[in-house]
């Protein structure tokens, strides 16, 4: 109740219903992009360990556990 | 059907756009960041890694790197560009989500708050628990497990930010509602760090200012990440033509 009571003025746009969808379909876009970068190891992307070595200096800075 | 829909449809469609290119300016930034500042600390770990490996056998070839150091440092910036598309792409939609139940009358400061949070729990939290190792440090035989405790401290940092909101909306008083949300937030840290395992595979030998130094530079290159993400799509929502601040109008209303 008190969520609706306080309602702010915004410009964003209000969500509702089918484009929940739509919200979570680009997070998990986003998320496999994100996982492309920090976590594959050729599985996924199928290109053996071509991309873990590109992005390798990357992960180790973006702090992700890398080898 | 080029841009037909209902108006808030394509209001999320022009928020996502702006959330990914803010991500990229972001992403291209921390690259920037991480070129200047990490480069020379990898190279010295790398060097301490060749040095303790075992040299090749006679005769044979030393083996060729799938990617050249150079294509790693390029690689570098494509890593935190691609890196921070998808995280302004997910602060996008975490903002179009959650915009209504933030209680602020402020665009850019409901995005700021977002950002603010994201820095805590998905960087700062995992960062004390797991903090990041250079090459020559870790034992791959254990990154399966390194990698799962990690996200889970990722997960256990965003129940942290959301237990100090939920705690700090029980209280009236400012001083109540930051004590209410700081002692929430530390509760679930400490329970999660005492829960999650611990993990030590640094070797004696390893120099540790240059651990520390790495480390530095690593918190730095998500800090610049999350700081410039925060303030470009703060920006790129700030409708146009509104007063800065209730303040400002007062003085132009003056003036």
């Amino acid at each position: 109740m008190s969520d609706i009571q306080q309602a702010q003025p915004t410009a964003a746009p209000a969500i509702t219903g089918r484009q929940l969808g739509t919200a979570a379909g680009v997070v998990a876009v986003m998320l496999l992009l994100a996982y492309l970068v920090a976590f594959d190891q050729g599985a996924l992307s199928q290109s053996g360990m071509y991309l873990h070595e590109l992005m390798h200096d990357g992960r180790h800075l973006l702090g992700v556990p890398c080898h | 059907m080029p841009l037909t829909g209902t108006p808030a449809s394509r209001g999320f469609a022009q928020l996502l756009i702006r959330g990914l290119l803010a991500g990229l300016i972001a992403g291209l930034l921390a690259g920037a960041f991480a070129f200047t500042f990490g480069e020379t600390h990898i190279d010295a770990a790398i060097a301490i890694e060749q040095a303790a490996a075992p040299p090749a056998a006679p005769g044979t070839a030393e083996e060729e790197p799938l990617v050249s150091r150079d294509g790693q440092k390029a690689g570098l910036v494509l890593a935190t560009t691609l890196y921070g598309i998808a995280m302004g792409g997910i602060l996008a939609t975490a903002y179009a989500l959650l915009r209504r139940r933030l209680h602020t009358r402020s665009d850019p400061r409901a995005v700021f708050f977002l950002a603010g949070s994201a820095l805590v729990g998905v960087v700062l939290i995992p960062f004390l628990k797991y903090p990041p190792n250079p090459p020559a440090v870790g034992d791959p035989a254990t990154i399966d497990q390194r990698t799962w405790s990690y996200l889970a401290a990722l997960v256990l940092g965003l129940v942290a930010v959301w237990a100090a909101v939920v705690a700090a909306r029980t209280q009236q008083a400012e001083w109540r509602r930051a004590a209410a949300g700081t002692t929430a937030s530390l509760v679930v840290v400490a329970v999660a760090y005492l829960m999650l395992p611990s993990i030590d595979e640094v070797p004696a030998t390893f120099p540790p200012s240059l651990l520390w130094d790495f480390r530095v530079v690593s918190l730095g290159v998500q800090a610049v990440l999350w700081t410039a993400l925060g303030l470009t799509f703060g920006a790129f929502v700030t409708p146009r033509g509104t007063p800065a601040s209730p303040a400002r109008a007062e003085q132009t209303t003056a003036a």
